[in-house]
Formats: C-alpha cells, sequence, structure tokens
C-alpha cells in the first residue's frame, strides 16, 4: 500500500497563534482524503505546507516521496492546487489562464492550447473561453481555477475549500467534477467545512479543531460517532412546547434543545421516529414542521469535542472566505412522509 | 473526465535551468502585457495621462514659467518624461500586490517553476510599458515641437538610463507592496511620498525662485538629477555629472530596497 501524502508532526505558528499543533496525515495514493474543520481550525495551513507555500516550524511532510521543504521543486512538479486561496487571474480570458499555466508548466504552445481547450471542454466553459475572468459567475471561476489545477496533469491534487461561498446548485456541479477527478485515479486531499461535502467526496475524514486532528475515519464510523441523526419538531402552537419537549426528552432518551419554537434532540434510533409521531398525535398536539436531518458541523463537533465549531480566528492570518456556519447538513424533509399521520 | 488527469510519468530535476527561468519569465511578462487588451483604462494609465500631462504643463503654465509654451516644452519635457516614468514604477507595485492578495502569486507559487520568475515576468513587462511611456512622450513633444538636440546614441543612453533608474524604484515599490496588504496602499504611497518628491526637484521649473532651504534639497533630489541628465542626453547641457550621480542613486535604492524585498517575499513562508 502507498501514500502519497504523509505528514509527521507539522507544526506551524503565525506569532502567538498557534495554526497546527503537531498534525499526522497519511493519504493513500488515488483516495480522497477530506480535512474537516471551521475556519481557523488550521486546514489551510496544512495544505499551504503541503503545497510548498509555507515551511513547518517542525515536523516533516513527504508528497510523492518528496520532503515539501528539501525536496520542493519535485513536489511542485506532481501537485495541483485549486481552491479559495489559489486563484486565477481575472483580468485574462479563461483561455489565457490556462494557456499561461501550460507555458509555465513546460508545454509548447501547440500542446499547451490543446490542453486547455481539453480543460475548457471538460469544464464546460468553452462558450466563456474568450472572456475576461471577472466577467465569470462565482461557479465558473470555481471551474477555471479547477481547470488551472489540472493543466499540468497533477498526481497529487489540493481542493482548498472548493465550494466554500457558492450557491446549491454550483456546490453540487462541482461535486460532480470532483467525483469526475477522482474516478481517474488522482489522489486528493480536499479541505471543507462541510460535513456533507467531507461525505460526499472523500473515503476517509480527518477533523480537525485548533491545529489538532481530534478524530479520523470513514464518513460513516465519523456519523456513527455523532450520535446519527438529528429529530427537529416545531409544534404549531408555542403553548404545547413544554409536552413536545418532555415526549421527545422521553422518546430519545436524551436532553432536547429548545430554540425559538423548535426542539431539537440526537437521534440514535431512527425506529423511535414513528413513536414519536404516535405520542404527539396521542397527546393531541398539533405539529407545524417534523423533521430527521444528519448532523451539522457544529453537531460532530459537539459530539466529538464538547464544544461547538466557533468562528475561527484567522487562519494563516487571511480572512475568512465564508460566514456559512453549518452549511447544507443533509437536511431530509420527511415532513410530507409524516403529514398523513399529523392529521 | 478522463483528459482531465493522466498519469505523466516526468523526469523529475531538482531546480529550474537558468534557460527555462527566462523563458517562464517571459510568458509571465507577456501576461502582464496582455492584460492591456482587457483593461484598456491600463493603456489611459500610461499613455493618455502622460500625453494630457505634457499638454496641460507646456500650455497653462508654460508660458508663465518660460515666457513661452514652446521654450517651456524644450526645458520640461525631459523632466516630464522622470516625472512619468517614476509613477509608472507604481503599476508595478499594484499589480503585485493585486497578485498577492488575490492568491495568484500562491497558484505560480506552487508552480514548477524558477522563483525569480513571476517578480522578474512583472519588472520585465512594466519597463516595456516604460519604454513605450517614454516613446510616446517624445512623440508628442516633437510634434508639439520639441526637437532632440542630440545624437541617437544619446537618446538610446537617455532610455537606458531612465530604464535602470525606474527599475531601482520599482524594487522600494516592490517592497510597499508586499508590506502593504491591500493595491490601494500603494496607491497611497505613491501619492504622498512620490508626488513631493517629485515636485521639489527642477523637473518642471528651475529651482532658483524656490526658497533656500528647498533649494538645497531640490539640488540633492534623485529626481533633479535624472532630470539634469535626461536633459543633458535629449537637449543640450552636462551629461555626465548628472549621469553618474543618477547611477548611483539607482544603485543605492538597488542595494537597500532589493534585498529588502526579495527577504520580505521570503517572510510570507
Amino acid at each position: 500500500m502507498t501514500y502519497s501524502i504523509v505528514a509527521e508532526g507539522l507544526v506551524k505558528r503565525f506569532g502567538d497563534t498557534v495554526a497546527l499543533s503537531g498534525v499526522d496525515l497519511a493519504v493513500r495514493t488515488g483516495s480522497v482524503f477530506g480535512l474537516l474543520g471551521p475556519n481557523g481550525a488550521g486546514k489551510t495551513t496544512a495544505v499551504r505546507i503541503l503545497a510548498t507555500l509555507a515551511r513547518p516550524d517542525a515536523g516533516h511532510a513527504w508528497v510523492g516521496g518528496h520532503d515539501v521543504v528539501s525536496g520542493a521543486h519535485q513536489v511542485r512538479k506532481l501537485i495541483g492546487l485549486a481552491g479559495q486561496y489559489a486563484s486565477v487571474d481575472e483580468t485574462l480570458t479563461g483561455l489565457e489562464n490556462l494557456l499561461l499555466i501550460g507555458r509555465l508548466t513546460g508545454q509548447s504552445r501547440p500542446a499547451a492550447r490543446q490542453r486547455a481547450r481539453e480543460l475548457l471542454a471538460d469544464f464546460r466553459l468553452d462558450d466563456a473561453a474568450g472572456r475576461a475572468v471577472k466577467t465569470y459567475s462565482g461557479g465558473m471561476r470555481r471551474r477555471l481555477d479547477l481547470a488551472a489545477s489540472l493543466v499540468s496533469r497533477p498526481r497529487v491534487l489540493y481542493l482548498d475549500e472548493p465550494t466554500t461561498g457558492l450557491d446549491p446548485l454550483s456546490r453540487s456541479e462541482m461535486w460532480d467534477m470532483i467525483r469526475g477527478l477522482t474516478a481517474s485515479g488522482v489522489t486528493v486531499l480536499l479541505t471543507t467545512q462541510y460535513l456533507e461535502e467531507a461525505d460526499q467526496l472523500a473515503g476517509k475524514i480527518a477533523v480537525v479543531d485548533h491545529g489538532r486532528l481530534i478524530a479520523t475515519g470513514t464518513p460513516a464510523e465519523l456519523k456513527a460517532r455523532t450520535g446519527g441523526r438529528i429529530l427537529v419538531v416545531t409544534p404549531a402552537h408555542p403553548a404545547s412546547l413544554p409536552t413536545v419537549v418532555s415526549i421527545v426528552g422521553a422518546l430519545t432518551r436524551a436532553t432536547p434543545t429548545v430554540r425559538d419554537t423548535t426542539v431539537t434532540a440526537p437521534l440514535a434510533d431512527s425506529a423511535v421516529l414513528p413513536a414519536v409521531v404516535r405520542h404527539l398525535d396521542d397527546a393531541g398536539i398539533e405539529v407545524g414542521e417534523l423533521s430527521l436531518r444528519g448532523s451539522s458541523l457544529d453537531e460532530v463537533f459537539l459530539s466529538l469535542t464538547g464544544h461547538p465549531a466557533r468562528d475561527g480566528g484567522p487562519e494563516g492570518g487571511k480572512p475568512a472566505a465564508d460566514g456559512d456556519r453549518d452549511g447544507p447538513a443533509g437536511r431530509e424533509e420527511l415532513k410530507s412522509a409524516y403529514e398523513g399521520s399529523l392529521r | 473526465m478522463s483528459a482531465a488527469v493522466g498519469l505523466a510519468a516526468r523526469p523529475l530535476r531538482t531546480r529550474v535551468g537558468p534557460v527555462e527561468g527566462i523563458r517562464q519569465t517571459c510568458s509571465l511578462a507577456w501576461r502582464t502585457l496582455v492584460q492591456i487588451k482587457h483593461n484598456p483604462f491600463e493603456l489611459i494609465d500610461f499613455t493618455v495621462q502622460p500625453v494630457m500631462f505634457v499638454l496641460l504643463f507646456t500650455f497653462v503654465f508654460g508660458g508663465a514659467i518660460a515666457g513661452s509654451p514652446h521654450q517651456y516644452l524644450t526645458f520640461a519635457l525631459p523632466g516630464i518624461i522622470v516625472q512619468n516614468a517614476l509613477f509608472t514604477t507604481l503599476n508595478t507595485g499594484v499589480g503585485l500586490s493585486t497578485d498577492l492578495e488575490k492568491g495568484f502569486f500562491d497558484r505560480l507559487r506552487a508552480l514548477p517553476i524558477a522563483r525569480f520568475s513571476p517578480l522578474a515576468g512583472r519588472i520585465v513587462a512594466d519597463v516595456v510599458k516604460q519604454a513605450w511611456s517614454i516613446a510616446m512622450l517624445l512623440a508628442v513633444g516633437a510634434i508639439l515641437g520639441f526637437r532632440i538636440g542630440t545624437d541617437p546614441a544619446s537618446v538610446l543612453a537617455a532610455f537606458a538610463l531612465l530604464l535602470v533608474s525606474t527599475l531601482a524604484v520599482s524594487w522600494a515599490i516592490v517592497l510597499v507592496a508586499i508590506l502593504a496588504a491591500k493595491p490601494e496602499k500603494v496607491q497611497v504611497f505613491g501619492f504622498i511620498v512620490l508626488f513631493p518628491v517629485t515636485f521639489t526637484s527642477d523637473a518642471f521649473v528651475r529651482t532658483a525662485s524656490m526658497p533656500g532651504w528647498l533649494q538645497a534639497w531640490a539640488k540633492v533630489n534623485p529626481v533633479s538629477l535624472l532630470s539634469d541628465a535626461a536633459r543633458g542626453l535629449l537637449v543640450s547641457g552636462p551629461v555626465a555629472g548628472p549621469t553618474l550621480v543618477s547611477l548611483l542613486y539607482a544603485l543605492g535604492l538597488t542595494a537597500v530596497f532589493a534585498p529588502l524585498a526579495v527577504r520580505a517575499l521570503r517572510r510570507r513562508l
């Protein structure tokens, strides 16, 4: 079994801020590895070190067997970098951006042009090829960014928050494209704030907090550790809140959280759901909304660390790109399925 | 998507050869120059603006300062060329700062290219723009009646001296660009430093009417010496003295700011 990315005890400080405090990683060749964590957790710093853009204060890392510090040039020949901090030139056209990268990585003029055309077609940017990037939409820009990272056919690809700040449609488009890439055998290190994104794309996830890995495993393993799904109940009349809290509490054997008129509680066993519906009905409570959703990043954090995912400080001295905290947290609306039994 | 990624076996070398480095520098210089195609406003910056300057200075101030616009043009055009060249160096800083802020610089640094090429590419492109602006100003001057009083070799020497000097100033601007987080701050720096330094020289007026303390400064102001040298090389007057001192200033600026700029860039690691 070979590993394309190996890190041992990576430490990085920015002044008094510790961005990474001893991170170990091993990413199997050809796999997709997700680094999941809130802003400021140290994800971007880790990627910057592995992409030879930052030097670790302690520890070592190897990409494709080359040390990221002493063998930086070899590492650069293997990697592609896309995401929030690696950007394209907005004043150039999409085609020119790709041509530039092709020429810089040693391709002949015709080869660079052919490769650029290929990538523009793959990422559905052919129509916009001759337009300046500043006229592109957010989704198009990210696609070009991803295309630019692939010009030299990298064997290891870093995707730093590839969908942060994108609308849900562009996000799922990006996911399809990333899945297409991973099918072709490239090793991918993905950072994300979204549990769902890591779940969708990564075979293995490491949860990062305060510059440390606090949990590693497959998406299924991690979700099992976070207590499965979350039950959400909103009564139609606030007056029935106390009854709802006591029913939900008794059946889930957890302490429900009440925010405004919404009651939430972790649900370890989905078989409890029908019982909840029955009890609410028996008590004559009119339910406004009843749904079951996946754990959000906040809830993963809460269960792994005992504290909620907080809005982090600056990561690597750079401002956070996005304030979207818990993202599209795999909400499975069961409302319609249960509407019949609620009436 | 299978075309997007393939496993390409390539020989791995430890460093970038100098020829490759120069080629990469040229690619990056191309990138800076081709931007003009998409951002015609930049063209205004280094074409229309200096031309406007020549016209305004010549016809508004010329008569009052030197008796007639034509006489003033002969005196002031070399100075205006110097002033314009200095302000054009801000482009290097603003462009670099934008690349740093937007992350494009990081993308370049993560490529297997010569470490010097991103900076060198930008500087080469800006030298090309400088040469264009100078030629432009001389052409407009010629239309308005400016006559070169020396030989072609001197004109070439004037170009060379101006380019060397602006390159030296660029290092200081590059340092500012790296330290200032925002491109706008580079502009502000240009205004509060380059503006007064340029105007307290003999680039536009003779220093005789200035107060004594200002004359003392204007005499040693690098902008004065560069303007004198440009005048000597393009019109008439002493050449050797001001040229030598200008080159010394350029050398001094480069010796101080080039290492500082490179160090500041490395520190971002």
